[in-house]
């Protein structure tokens, strides 16, 4: 019977061992997310100095002085001790300490808005949100795609994120860390990708009925890989202008990879500034894509209308 | 007429819910029937209904929070199972349109119609008793909030059979909860039941603060108070000042909604990262209110089951106020991601590292009380000794969260998920647990089965671990949270992994249901007429259990910190022999009932914009309150004989036993 039991926990442990080789967030295929997943285990590291002594100490003490055991000391009146009270203040204390410089030097180390440092000259890509697929315009290369993230490998990546619709975050989990995106705010986010590869990339906030099939596919390519791809997108059929886009803006559910031949300038700025809120990217004049916003008013019941 | 509302409302299409309902209508039927069958009606409305007496408000508070989580934990069930079904591709059993509502009625149940009931009972029936009072300082008050608290918990069922709740999260962020997003009632009944509870839950802060302060017996200075005691107080001064918070969030999120103003939304300068702000400035503060009267729980038990002194208390007392105060500067910690700078960040990721000093204290507290103690491992202390390990875990990722470079890898992931709920089960609820077996002999004067109790136990413990690790393991797997389904095999294992947990705490559950029956059956089996079961060391044990309803014939002296401990050492008696004098008492009502059920009417209208009906309820309503104020018949005497007959049968029990 013991030895089934083994067996079954042998065969368990292994079976989730097998599958758990994919935790992204000890497999980074970034720098952000190496630095992040480093500190991650850094702090857990110095928690367990404490966190592992208590659980411990609450064995040891349940056991030594459970009430059957008269031998062990016993002190009704005990209930202090300034040499105890010291430790157990000053030991979280100091493991504080630490934390919290760490904290503070790696907050600002791995800010998202911080740009990467790189002989490479880095990639602009303005990110946005909307029911419930993912846009990205490359306008440096006057192109966009949807659902579909390419990127060269070893080269920064500087995203300018923003939502046409309630907010979610953007979130390449092998990359790094994720930042919100909300509409009429730019958030930006910077990345570099170390390896080339395939990557998942996930709406990270509930954003509605749509939220769980809003991914996207990131690619990580190799310079000439992604020259490939570039010219692939420009040799697509459509281009994105106002009126593409606002029937691209409309909801959708698993929205299919998409390419755009080009892009109409300001696009992306355009489509922060028809919320009229609070970071006005482009002051001077009032979006032409801010009727549109209107259409919130009557949002259709998307899933109503797929059943 | 009847505004939104039509036959349209009630879900015939959803057969789950239409089966759920069917169910819980013949439960109603059964339950009215067998109260009537008994002649009951008239017992409940004089003894329990129009009661103002602290100990069954407290018990009724704790009874509608078992029945809720009867009912979150049905919701949690549903997600498992969805999640478990839908891992490969497959849409699972329920549409996105039900899981989402799911999702959000499990968070919003659990947290302010299971954990807030269960904190407030747990406080109701304990405070008092511990300061030596009569009753709380605002006896019709307590009332008026209990029933205000039941109309926010019968507003977020109805929602069940008649419209729909919320698929916004439990938060309900906006833009999503905007009328752009959210156009059908579900935001409305959130609104509202969150509302009108909240303002129950407020008052609730008022009467405690107040009752504490003021009603202590004599000789109970604030550093001779017991832990519990403490924790109250400072909870209630965290929901004095953060539900109003809540209140003004919510009524900001009202306007947008019902007179097109723009406070949250996306356009005309809305600004939808000022709800996030305000609601986390409540939310963060709202978490230490669930906690603080746990750690109070577990204080107590830690020392009168190590039948020593608890260790430390002036620090404990002051990690405490540490924990209140700190708890108001920490909220961004819940966005990090949203794009402030690294200062602010950094910042607000210190300041909730800083939390985890005092807290860390408290659990060596605990420890230490142990420590050359004559440790009792009574289900009570089984449900602590489980906390202090599940917390210690739950407390560690807690602060790993609060690393703004870890927290953008890990946020909105399963692994926030198991953090949040590693604390909150492992923290919260098995005090909740620990506090209704150690207190429940107090209240009905009789114990809970004991084996029942501990199969319960390490049911929810095991439950518990089973549950919750996979998902730290999902986290790091990338899975984030509130997903209806995924193409992803390699979580299927973990996550059936989870439903095997939940099927085990389902276990545990079934052992308190099934504990609960037996120990109803055989209370004659179980009774306690010492009112002192587990050898207490504070003063509601002093009394007789259940106490009379003026608790104590002669209000105690305290001159000790263990009061009830040193008055058994020294042998002095707790109880005058002679010389009852007359006990000035308040009077039970039925206004709190009334003037709540009004504002049931209003509520529910206002969910279905039925315009003259919520008039009518918010009128009558006030009418019923300033009636209430001009009555002058609100206490009474309770004559001196009456008392003398009530102690001497105490005395006879105690005799006896």
């Amino acid at each position: 019977m013991k030895r089934a039991m083994g067996y079954c926990l042998v065969t368990i442990t292994s079976l989730f061992l097998l599958t758990s080789c994919n935790l992204v967030v000890f497999n980074p295929k970034g720098q952000v997310a190496t630095d992040e997943r480093d500190l991650i285990i850094l702090a857990t590291g110095l928690m367990l100095l404490v966190v592992v002594p208590v659980i411990v100490m609450m064995f040891v003490f349940a056991y030594r002085y459970r009430a059957t055991n008269k031998k062990a000391r016993y002190s009704p009146r005990w209930a202090s001790s300034h040499k105890i009270e010291a430790v157990v203040w000053g030991v979280p204390l100091l493991i504080i300490i630490v934390l919290g410089w760490v904290t503070w030097e790696t907050t600002h180390a791995l800010d998202p808005y911080r740009p990467l440092e790189s002989d490479t000259p880095p990639i602009n890509v303005q990110v946005v949100a909307t029911d419930w697929k993912w846009l990205f315009i490359y306008p440096d290369l006057g192109i966009a795609s949807v659902n579909e993230l390419a990127l060269p490998v070893h080269t920064p990546v500087s995203f300018t994120v923003t939502s046409d619709a309630a907010m979610t975050s953007f979130f390449i989990p092998a990359l790094g860390g994720q930042i919100y995106a909300m509409a009429g705010m730019q958030t930006k986010l910077h990345l570099i990708a170390n390896e080339t590869g395939e990557f998942r990339g996930i709406a990270a906030n509930y954003n509605g009925p749509g939220f769980s099939d809003m991914h996207f596919t990131t690619l990580s390519l190799s310079t000439a890989d992604f020259q490939t791809w570039v010219t692939k997108v420009k040799g697509a059929a459509t281009s994105l202008d106002h009126s593409t886009y606002a029937q691209l803006a409309k909801p959708t559910l698993k929205h299919p990879v998409t390419y755009y031949s080009a892009v109409q300038e300001r696009l992306f700025l355009d489509i922060v500034d028809k919320y009229e809120g609070m970071n006005k990217a482009n002051k001077p004049r009032r979006s032409p894509l801010s009727d549109a916003a209107q259409r919130t008013d009557q949002h259709p019941s998307l899933l109503a209308e797929e059943r | 007429m009847f505004g939104k509302l039509s036959w349209d409302a009630i879900p015939t299409t959803e057969p789950i819910v239409m089966y759920t309902l069917a169910i819980v209508g013949l439960m109603g039927v059964a339950l009215v029937g067998s109260i009537t069958w008994k002649r009951k009606w008239g017992y409940l409305w004089r003894e329990w209904f129009t009661s103002v007496d602290h100990k069954k408000i407290g018990c009724m508070y704790i009874i509608v929070a078992l029945v809720m989580l009867l009912r979150g934990f049905s919701d949690a069930i549903m997600m498992r199972t969805q999640q478990a079904m839908a891992a490969s591709g497959g849409p699972g059993y329920l549409p996105p349109e039900h899981y989402d509502q799911i999702f959000t009625a499990h968070g919003v149940i659990m947290i302010f119609f299971m954990a807030m009931p269960f904190v407030v009972g747990l406080m109701n029936i304990v405070v008092p008793l511990q300061i030596g009072a009569r009753d709380v300082a605002y006896p019709f008050l307590n009332a008026l909030s209990f029933w205000l608290f039941v109309v926010g918990a019968a507003l977020v069922n109805i929602s069940l059979g008649v419209g729909e709740f919320a698929r916004t999260g439990w938060v309900a962020y906006p833009p999503l909860s905007e009328l752009g997003y959210s156009p059908g009632v579900g935001v409305d009944y959130y609104i509202w039941s969150l509302q009108i509870s909240g303002i129950g839950t407020l008052l609730t802060g008022v009467n405690f603060f107040v009752t504490i302060l003021k009603m202590r017996t004599e000789g109970m200075t604030l550093f001779k108070m017991p832990v519990f005691t403490w924790n109250a107080l400072c909870t209630s001064v965290l929901i004095l000042a953060a539900f109003p918070i809540l209140t003004a969030t919510l009524l900001m999120l009202t306007l947008d909604r019902y007179l097109g103003m723009h406070f949250f939304t996306n356009e005309a300068g809305g600004n939808p990262m000022m709800y996030v702000n305000l609601i986390w400035a409540w939310g963060h503060p709202e978490v230490y209110i669930l906690i603080l009267p746990a750690f109070g729980v577990f204080s107590e038990i830690a020392a009168t089951f190590s039948s020593k002194r608890l260790f430390g208390y002036v620090s404990l007392v002051w990690a405490t106020i540490a924990i209140t105060v700190l708890s108001f500067i920490v909220w961004l910690h819940h966005f990090f991601t949203m794009g402030a700078g690294g200062n602010v960040n950094a910042f607000f990721g210190i300041m909730t590292m800083i939390i985890a000093v005092p807290t860390g204290v408290k659990i060596f507290t605990w420890l230490f009380t142990m420590y050359r103690g004559r440790v009792r491992f009574e289900t009570p202390m089984l449900w602590t000794l489980g906390f202090i390990v599940t917390f210690s875990i739950g407390g560690m990722t807690g602060v790993l969260l609060a690393v703004p470079g870890a927290d953008f890898l890990l946020h909105n992931s399963l692994f926030l998920i198991a953090h949040f709920h590693n604390v909150i089960i492992g923290g919260a609820v098995f005090g909740y647990m620990a506090g209704l077996t150690y207190w429940f002999p107090k209240a009905f004067g009789f114990r809970l089965n004991d084996k029942l109790g501990r199969i319960a136990f390490w049911c929810w413990l095991v439950g518990f671990y089973f549950a919750f690790m996979p998902s730290y393991v999902l986290g790091f797997m990338g899975m984030t949270r509130r997903l209806n389904h995924f193409d992803n095999p390699e979580w299927r294992p973990w996550l059936l992994l989870e439903l095997v947990g939940v099927a085990i705490i389902l276990c545990g559950v079934a052992a308190q249901a099934l504990q609960l029956f037996v120990s109803i059956r055989n209370r004659h089996q179980y009774r306690d007429l010492t009112g002192d079961p587990w050898d207490g060391r504070t003063l509601e044990w002093a009394t007789a259990s259940p106490p009379p309803l003026y608790n104590f014939a002669e209000q105690p002296k305290v001159n000790d910190l263990d009061a009830y401990w040193g008055m058994k050492e020294r042998g002095v008696s707790t109880l005058s022999h002679t010389d009852y004098r007359s006990i000035h008492m308040p009077r039970n009502t039925a206004s709190g009932l009334v003037i709540s059920l009004f504002a049931l009417v209003c509520s529910f209208a206002l969910v279905w914009h039925i315009w003259w009906m919520a008039a009518f309820g918010l009128v009558a309503s006030v009418v019923a309150f300033v009636v209430r104020s001009y009555d002058e018949d609100t206490d009474y005497f309770v004559p001196a004989q009456e008392v003398a007959r009530i102690e001497t049968a105490r005395l006879k029990d105690l005799a006896e036993a």
